[in-house]
């Protein structure tokens, strides 16, 4: 695919709001392995993206590139640029700990750590040394209200967050990742693990938190991408499997004129 | 040719007949042998309570020994001493168990993660007696005297395989995704290992280092090499002979830890041997005191881990 035509892909979307975060050429590789080449993606200010394709299509990876949790993966490297708010993230000098503040993340199994519900909450502004109660209390209060669980818990925040069913477990996840007042939200699949009562509630989280995050969600489930999305990127894998992004488009757009074959048959159920 | 049918159908009966007996013969022969196992058990765990119960009383407890020949008396200076052994043993061994255990879970497959399963591996296979050489070597020998200290170090080389291997395992149980969670937040490694990993293994921990006091308590070859035994030793009269002599607190500490002592095990093995009725009753009695201390760290670990995971599951 020539450079013209990825910047096309790139810059399809001609909306609004202000680019959040620039991916320019990005690629990462598993040892030899290429898992992702040529990624080019304008995340748009608070609006949501999906990113979808089939499995296996490094949905995961790519997500995992904008805060940087694919340095946990030993042997993994990464070419390309990750820009947020004008500054690359894998630029030398970067700390890895303020860009993981600043972009959160929602993992596809929730995963509230075996403390109580008030712990988990704070666990995040107590590593970044905030120790009052009243202001520990404060960001509680909001972080949970911001994820719809307060009215359910307000009243055992002492208890373990692993007392909570799944969906209550993964809003405590949502509130876990507000509290440090992130900038970009991250979701894995965050609702694969749920029932579809705990989804809709999730997704219409969603839709609450555009107020005032970014949000990047991968998903298995094309329905979901069009119910949340605004823009939907969609992936595939070339020949040499490595992942690829294909289409990048307004979700409208993507699912009711796509421009790409390949995403057509996707979006429509013959392939996938 | 047959089908496969008709052939089940022709041998229905005959080979109905033969599974059946099998499983007859299968099921009383692995039954019989299991009461067998169970028997031994039994006997051992009731015959030691026989010939113990008699000599156990008050005084048991509270005496230290009486002059041969003179009936009374209790073994005070023997659980003294296994506890200040066991518990010199647990401060030596879990620090740097349980830290090694931290980096093997972490770094599996580095040259170092590597080198020290293996060792481990050695290490909880060396005989008893071989550690209790070594610690007369590297501690008796340069300190010049037989000590409480020296049988402290030789149990924390027999507890520390066992604490790291079980902490490990423990370790590698914590889901991926806690660890993964906490780095999210831009917590540390060292901070999500301290503040999410470890209590989350926390249960498991314990467990295992009950199961390592349980099985140190109960060794009697490093300690043979290292503590001698000591009929005498009694730390209220330490303590008071120190508080009336204005010693200081490690002077006192000092003479509890750094001169020979006794333990169950040690007095078992020369209390049975003396020709003294009294004595050998008293063996029985501390037999049966050391078994239901090893039971009792054993039963309270099994419960602890049905607990855990009860709580998992709900």
């Amino acid at each position: 695919m020539t450079l013209q035509v990825m910047t096309q892909i790139k810059h399809a979307t001609n909306g609004n709001a202000p680019i959040k975060v620039d991916v320019n050429n990005l690629e990462v590789y598993y040892g030899k392995f290429r898992a992702l080449t040529g990624i080019n993606l304008a995340v748009r200010e608070k609006q949501i993206t999906a990113i979808i394709g089939p499995s296996g299509c490094g949905k995961s990876t790519l997500l995992r590139c904008f805060n940087r949790m694919n340095d946990l993966t030993s042997n993994s490297r990464v070419n390309g640029e990750v820009i947020l708010d004008g500054q690359n993230i894998y630029a030398p000098g970067i700390d890895v700990v303020d860009i993981r503040r600043r972009v959160g993340m929602v993992f596809q199994r929730p995963n509230p750590f075996p403390k109580s519900i008030y712990d988990n909450v704070t666990y995040g502004p107590r590593l970044y040394g905030m120790r009052r109660r009243a202001d520990l209390d404060e960001i509680v209060e909001r972080s949970l209200k911001s994820a719809a669980l307060w009215d359910e818990v307000k009243d055992k925040l002492g208890q373990s967050g692993m007392s909570l069913s799944g969906g209550q477990q993964q809003r405590l996840c949502i509130a876990r990742a507000l509290a440090v007042e992130p900038e970009v939200i991250l979701m894995d699949e965050p609702a694969s693990a749920l029932d579809p009562i705990s989804t809709l509630r999730i997704e219409d989280l969603m839709h609450d938190l555009t107020k005032d995050y970014t949000i990047i969600i991968v998903t298995h489930n094309m329905q979901q991408a069009a119910r949340v999305s605004d823009y939907t990127a969609m992936m595939m894998i070339d020949s040499q499997r490595a992942g690829q992004l294909i289409e990048y488009d307004r979700t409208t757009i993507i699912f009711t004129s796509p421009k790409n074959k390949q995403t057509e048959d996707y979006v429509t159920g013959r392939f996938g | 040719m047959t089908s496969f049918q008709q052939l089940i159908a022709r041998n229905q009966a005959t080979l109905g007949t033969r599974r059946k007996m099998i499983n007859a013969v299968m099921l009383t022969v692995t039954g019989l042998l299991t009461l067998l196992v169970l028997f031994l058990l039994f006997w051992i765990v009731g015959y030691v309570i026989f010939r113990g119960l008699k000599a156990i009383n008050l005084d048991f407890f509270t005496q230290t020994p009486r002059p041969l020949g003179m009936a009374g008396g209790g073994v005070l200076h023997a659980i003294e001493g296994t506890l200040v052994v066991t518990i010199l043993a647990a401060v030596f061994a879990i620090p740097p168990g349980i830290l090694a255990a931290f980096y093997a879970a972490r770094n599996p497959n580095t040259p170092l993660g590597v080198a020290l399963r293996f060792s481990t591996d050695v290490l909880s296979g060396v005989p008893s007696i071989v550690i209790g050489l070594f610690a007369y070597a590297v501690m008796v020998k340069p300190m010049g005297h037989y000590s409480g200290l020296a049988g402290g170090v030789a149990l924390a080389i027999l507890m520390l395989p066992i604490i790291l291997r079980t902490t490990e395992e423990m370790l590698k149980l914590v889901p991926h995704a806690l660890y993964e969670g906490s780095l999210a937040l831009g917590a540390a490694e060292w901070k999500t290992s301290l503040s999410v990993i470890f209590p989350a293994a926390l249960d498991g921990i314990v467990t295992g280092f009950l199961l390592a006091v349980a099985r140190a308590a109960g060794e009697t070859a490093p300690l043979l090499f290292t503590t001698l035994g000591n009929e005498r030793y009694d730390i209220a009269g330490i303590v008071r002979n120190g508080v009336l002599q204005h010693q200081s607190f490690f002077m006192i500490f000092g003479r509890i830890v750094n001169q020979p002592v006794d333990s169950l095990p040690l007095t078992l093995w020369k209390y049975a041997q003396q020709p003294y009725p009294e004595r050998i009753e008293q063996s029985w009695a501390v037999a049966l005191v050391l078994m239901l201390f090893v039971m009792l760290l054993n039963i309270i670990a099994r419960l602890w881990i049905s607990l855990r995971m009860r709580r998992l599951k709900s």
